[in-house]
């Protein structure tokens, strides 16, 4: 299709991508994993997608060393489409507790704490609902609450509640689905999340 | 409320889909693949590859068809036998996977654990634990159940969490094969034992099965020939459960996309 969206997946060495781009293949995107900010130039992507697991600091320090934290800002600064997933929405807020107190992106206001393994199992691992708050492109042809799956030990809690398109309950309601404008991110990983997760992709190649 | 999860299990030797009886006697049923594509439309929460000749053959998993699947199907994905580093880890979450269940190879090294745990998150390291019942106990087992071990079942799961465990797949060799239902003493005393999720398997032969070991404390139930051979419906499964008050996700969450991708 001329006007599929061109979807740039940044791999900065933080866990799996090939699911998050063959799960945006199937829902129309064209796809290409960028290792450095050249690619992403070469490519002229129209969308930006952030995955990410594993730690905070870790992922802040190698988006510095790979020189991705201006291309970010400036993205996102020009309301230029964009998916944060997992830790890839965690390091746009302000700071995180994980294994000390970290810097984020601060594009969004907020911090990212532990869940208490003294109230429940951590990590969650699983399928969970997502309470549309706010409705948003990325919520077209989805129930209220699908269920989305979930594995994390950090959460995002946020001053902003104008951001937060949809809650998850885990240990109370956080915000698992945040947005602005063409910038989005979501807590879950939509491309483990079968149909619905598929949809939410498909939704975010139409910003 | 985060739901209880129904994972069926993919036994592969030789790149195929096969389903032990007490582990032996073996039943070639299926190309992985495809197996993996029909288990998404049915709904299953997750899948779970385990290649049970690895640790006894001692060779590899079969990272290609983790590959092949994660390209087609859109689900958490887990990986196990015959894994024995760091680097096999990251080749099997390049591949797709999700988390890699390490069974035999953290007997050996428990260090494995923590390794992984560090470079890649304790939520995509499980501890597969292979127990058989010892009196008042359970004792462990390695390579795919054929050889006992020292250890106790509860020590071991215990200290694996403390290692870096992020979930623990607990196999009753007891139940396994049998149809019995799961083993709902094990499944507690684990379950009280450890506060990282518990996948209970090894024996379900019916949907009050699945029930009982959620009752039990389980957060996920795992079976193959069951699902397999058709013997459960995953939706009949989900309806059961919801009408025991357990949750899970319903049996149609939104409506399949059909044809409009690819």
């Amino acid at each position: 299709m001329a006007d599929s969206p061109r979807t740039a997946v940044i791999d900065y060495g933080m866990g799996n991508i090939h699911s998050v781009s063959k799960a945006l293949e199937a829902t129309g995107h064209r796809v290409a994993i960028v290792c450095d900010p050249g690619e992403l130039a070469a490519f002229s992507p129209s969308h930006l997608v952030l995955p990410g697991v594993g730690a905070f600091g870790e992922g802040k320090a190698r988006l510095e060393a790979g020189g991705w934290i201006c291309i970010l800002e400036e993205w996102i600064r020009n309301d230029r489409p964009f998916l944060g997933i997992c830790l890839g929405m965690q390091l746009l807020f302000e700071t995180s507790q994980e294994f000390g107190t970290h810097r984020g992106l601060s594009l969004f206001q907020g911090e990212v704490v532990p869940f208490d393994p003294g109230r429940s199992k951590v990590p969650q691992i699983g399928w969970n609902e997502v309470v549309r708050k706010i409705d948003h492109p990325l919520w077209t042809g989805l129930p209220e609450a699908p269920n989305l799956y979930f594995v994390h030990s950090y959460r995002v809690r946020t001053p902003d509640i104008e951001i937060v398109l949809g809650e998850t309950d885990y240990q109370g309601p956080y915000p698992s689905m945040v947005g602005r404008g063409k910038v989005a991110a979501v807590q879950f990983h939509p491309e483990k999340s079968q149909t619905a997760g598929l949809r939410l992709l498909e939704n975010f190649g139409g910003f | 409320m985060l739901k209880k999860r129904i994972i069926p299990c993919l036994d592969m030797k030789g790149g195929r889909v096969v389903k032990g009886i007490r582990f032996e006697s073996l039943i070639d049923a299926g190309d992985p693949v495809e197996t993996a594509a029909l288990y998404d439309r049915m709904g299953a929460d997750e899948l779970c590859f385990l290649d049970i000749g690895a640790s006894v053959e001692n060779r590899g998993t079969l990272f290609e068809i983790v590959e092949k699947t994660a390209s087609r199907v859109f689900l958490p994905l887990t990986v196990g036998g015959g894994i024995r580093s760091t680097e096999e880890i990251r080749k099997a979450l390049n591949a797709g996977a999700d988390k890699v269940s390490l069974n035999s190879a953290a007997l050996a090294r428990p260090e494995i654990l923590t390794e992984g745990a560090l470079r890649f998150g304790a939520q995509c390291i499980v501890l597969a634990v292979d127990v058989k019942r010892d009196g008042n106990s359970w004792r462990v087992y390695s390579h795919g159940g054929t050889r006992p071990t020292g250890h106790d079942a509860l020590e071991w799961i215990v200290e694996g969490a403390r290692r870096g465990a992020g979930e623990i797949l607990l196999t009753s060799m007891d139940r396994d094969g049998t149809k019995q239902g799961y083993d709902t003493e094990l499944i507690r005393a684990v379950s009280r034992a450890v506060d990282i999720p518990l996948v209970a398997s090894g024996g379900a032969g019916s949907l009050e099965d699945f029930a009982q070991a959620f009752e039990a404390g389980a957060d996920a139930a795992l079976a193959a020939s069951l699902f397999h051979f058709g013997t459960v419906d995953l939706r009949e499964l989900r309806r059961h459960l919801i009408w025991r008050g357990f949750p899970v996700r319903p049996p149609m969450d939104i409506p399949s996309l059909g044809d409009s991708h690819g």
